[in-house]
């Protein structure tokens, strides 16, 4: 099987680490990693802003660098979930199609497809674990508060297989922290105030660490902790999953 | 006035207003989010809850598909009953109905429980325009009204007030000590002062929660029981209805009759179920049915569901942007998630802003009793709203100039080392202090490597 890895453009830029770790966790579990270099954005920014009309190039570029691999795997829920409900080609609709159905989030690529039981990380810190909507809510990554139906949390299942880490229970367990793309510029007040919010549940229930499985929410929340002058870091979850702290 | 026409701001805008006090900010959320909770507690005494939403949800669907047949069979079982049934295509059609049945009766006051539909006709500025006296029964909606606001929630009208401003609009108005804001003494007051009214009032006007078309009855739901103390005690009763508010048989009413208040504030039910069938002897029953562009909703395809809304205000509470905007942000009759489906297809340049007053979290469509997919309609209006030119056109220069970036592997590598063409190029990472993302967080460090350059450097086998 080859995995063919789709890097959100900001976490490529930005975020770095998150992407290795990504790679390394994938390598790790045994799984033949591709990295297209081609590859930019999935034209979710646009789309999410009324724009969907003007990623038809990004849509076709997706397409071409990605249609020949078993499975697409990305550390971001919110990327997936847009190529999942949104991709399409004019040239190669079938490819398209095909890449719908074979997109993962990491978290789920791991729990679903490869089925890790078991992981060597050690990270011995309270971690607040922020369930971003596009993951949650979208791919169904854990279980929604608003539903009757039966619990359960991917994200919270890996860490649990992290050797001395405690996971802290929150408020609001799945409250959205404010990101929401241009969102975060176009009703500033707002986003903030829901960031902020979000960072105090995490500070009350002394998280020394801030994970989740979308960096745009992370980097929103850093942005907050560091005006703030806060000692709280935020990390992907892959970080955490793949670190060898002593 | 109650409704103010200008629309000098949008709702970022008047949320930015609102977060001026980041303490009552927080009350809003957390008065909300209480009732959020309470909601939750509710439907998860009832196992089958996620079967009751799905089956609403499907009765709903099958009503609006079949929706000139329901209403010609409740038209002519509602006659069959007594009952006057009026058509009006628009909020002004409506206004001139109800004008003119006061106006045959001789009546200039008239009382009017809980109706959403007349305040998106603004049905009390137009009688008030015609010299005619309206007093709101409800008494969250009462209090607005002395306040001379809107509401600003459709099921807590008065969420927004706390009992302290309360207690002053009760001592402006009704003669109450200054400074009292004990809630029993408040609603005493207001309960005398209402009873004044129900009991001289000829003409009553209530809204309608559910029309049964198998029947030519309607069912208006309430906890005060101001509906029924109005209609009972008026010859006149005028019953306003949208052309959705149809179900086909009484059987299904128990579906929605358990949703509704679980969804709304987390009681098993409202206080007060009233049946209203036929008039009483000497006395007169009219209904109106109420297009007021429903029938166009109804014709776009991906819009179409948002008829199935019941009104129960569910998504404005679990909605952390609404929470934290507060109601009057929205500038329209209905307010948040559901309002900003409803709003655009009403006037699509006045309301161009409410699609885009949401992170499209998902948890409105979640928590939908009847299932509606609020999100996701909230990114298709995002893209009609764009389409037909109502989007600001400095923003779609900047999309065409980011889409020219990305969708081009050369430009988007050749744009710079690590961060610096997003430092410049997409909105919410601009690094200075004008820019919003600025305002109240901080940048993002740009690595002293891409991704793209590691792995150029460290995985040379795929290069």
């Amino acid at each position: 099987m080859t995995v063919g890895l789709f890097i959100p453009c900001y976490v490529d830029q930005f975020y770095p680490n998150a992407a290795i770790a990504t790679l390394e966790l994938l390598e790790k579990a045994g799984v033949k990693v591709v990295y297209p270099q081609r590859q930019t954005c999935c034209g979710q920014p646009m789309a999410n802003s009324g724009f969907e009309h003007l990623t038809k190039d990004c849509n076709e570029l997706f397409v071409q660098n990605f249609a020949q691999f078993d499975y697409i795997v990305s550390p971001s829920g919110s990327c997936v979930l847009h190529i999942k409900d949104h991709l399409h080609s004019e040239k190669h609709e079938d490819q398209a199609q095909g890449i719908r159905g074979k997109v993962y989030e990491l978290v789920e690529f791991l729990t679903d497809v490869v089925k890790v039981e078991k992981l060597t990380a050690r990270f011995p810190h309270k971690v607040g674990l922020h369930q971003s909507c596009h993951g949650q809510r979208g791919l169904g990554l854990a279980q929604m508060s608003e539903l009757v139906a039966p619990a359960f949390s991917k994200p919270e299942q890996l860490l649990s297989m992290v050797q001395d880490l405690e996971l802290i229970s929150l408020s609001r367990k799945d409250e959205c922290c404010g990101f929401g793309g241009t969102f975060c510029v176009a009703e500033e007040a707002v986003s903030v105030k829901m960031g902020k919010d979000r960072v105090a549940d995490h500070l009350q229930h002394q998280a020394e660490v801030i994970t989740g499985a979308d960096m745009s929410c992370l980097m929103h929340l850093e942005g907050i902790l560091r005006r703030q002058k806060s000692n709280v870091k935020v990390m992907h979850i892959a970080e955490i999953l793949n670190a060898q702290e002593g | 006035m109650r409704m103010k026409e200008e629309h000098t701001k949008d709702h970022a805008a008047l949320a930015e207003d609102f977060n001026q006090d980041e303490p009552r900010v927080n009350w809003h959320d957390e008065t909300l989010w209480f009732i959020r909770e309470k909601r939750d507690r509710a439907a998860f005494a009832i196992p089958d809850w996620e079967l009751l939403r799905e089956t609403a949800s499907q009765i709903k669907f099958h009503t609006l598909s079949n929706l000139s047949q329901y209403l010609q069979q409740f038209e002519a079982n509602a006659q069959a009953n007594g009952m006057t049934v009026h058509w009006a295509a628009d909020a002004q059609e409506h206004n001139q109905i109800v004008h003119s049945i006061l106006q045959q009766h001789g009546v200039t006051q008239m009382v009017k429980s809980k109706s959403m539909l007349t305040e998106e006709c603004h049905l009390n500025d137009y009688l008030e325009q015609q010299g005619l006296e309206v007093i709101d029964s409800d008494l969250g909606e009462r209090i607005v009204q002395l306040a001379k606001e809107p509401p600003s929630h459709i099921v807590l009208p008065c969420i927004h007030l706390k009992k302290e401003e309360i207690g002053n609009i009760f001592h402006q108005h009704l003669g109450t000590e200054a400074g009292l804001s004990d809630p029993q003494i408040l609603t005493e007051t207001a309960r005398q002062h209402l009873r004044e009214t129900f009991l001289t009032r000829k003409a009553a006007l209530t809204g309608v929660n559910f029309a049964i078309a198998e029947t030519g009855e309607f069912v208006v739901c309430t906890n005060e029981g101001n509906a029924d103390m109005g209609a009972h005690l008026a010859d006149v009763h005028i019953a306003s209805m949208g052309i959705e508010k149809l179900i086909p048989r009484r059987s299904d009413l128990g579906v929605f009759l358990r949703l509704l208040t679980r969804s709304a504030t987390g009681q098993p039910i409202t206080t007060y179920s009233s049946h209203f069938k036929k008039p009483r002897p000497g006395h007169e029953l009219h209904l109106i049915l109420v297009d007021n562009g429903r029938s166009v909703q109804l014709g776009r395809e991906d819009f179409r569901n948002s008829l199935k809304c019941i009104r129960c205000g569910a998504c404005m509470n679990t909605c952390p942007v609404y929470r934290r905007s507060g109601g009057h942000s929205y500038q329209s009759a209905v307010a948040g998630p559901i309002g900003s489906i409803l709003a655009p297809n009403l006037d699509m340049k006045k309301h161009a802003d409410l699609p885009f007053a949401s992170t499209l979290c998902g948890s409105c469509s979640n928590v939908c009793p009847v299932k509606i997919d609020i999100h996701t309609q909230l990114y298709k209006w995002r893209q009609v709203i764009v389409k037909e030119g109502y989007a600001d056109p400095k923003k779609a220069i900047g999309m065409k100039a980011m889409n020219l970036v990305l969708s081009s592997p050369n430009t988007f590598k050749l744009s710079g080392k690590a961060g610096r063409w997003f430092m410049k190029t997409v909105p919410f990472l601009v690094s200075n202090q004008m820019n919003p993302w600025y305002k109240q967080r901080e940048m993002p460090q740009p690595p002293k490597e891409s991704f793209g350059e590691w792995y150029r450097k460290n995985r040379p086998q795929h290069d």
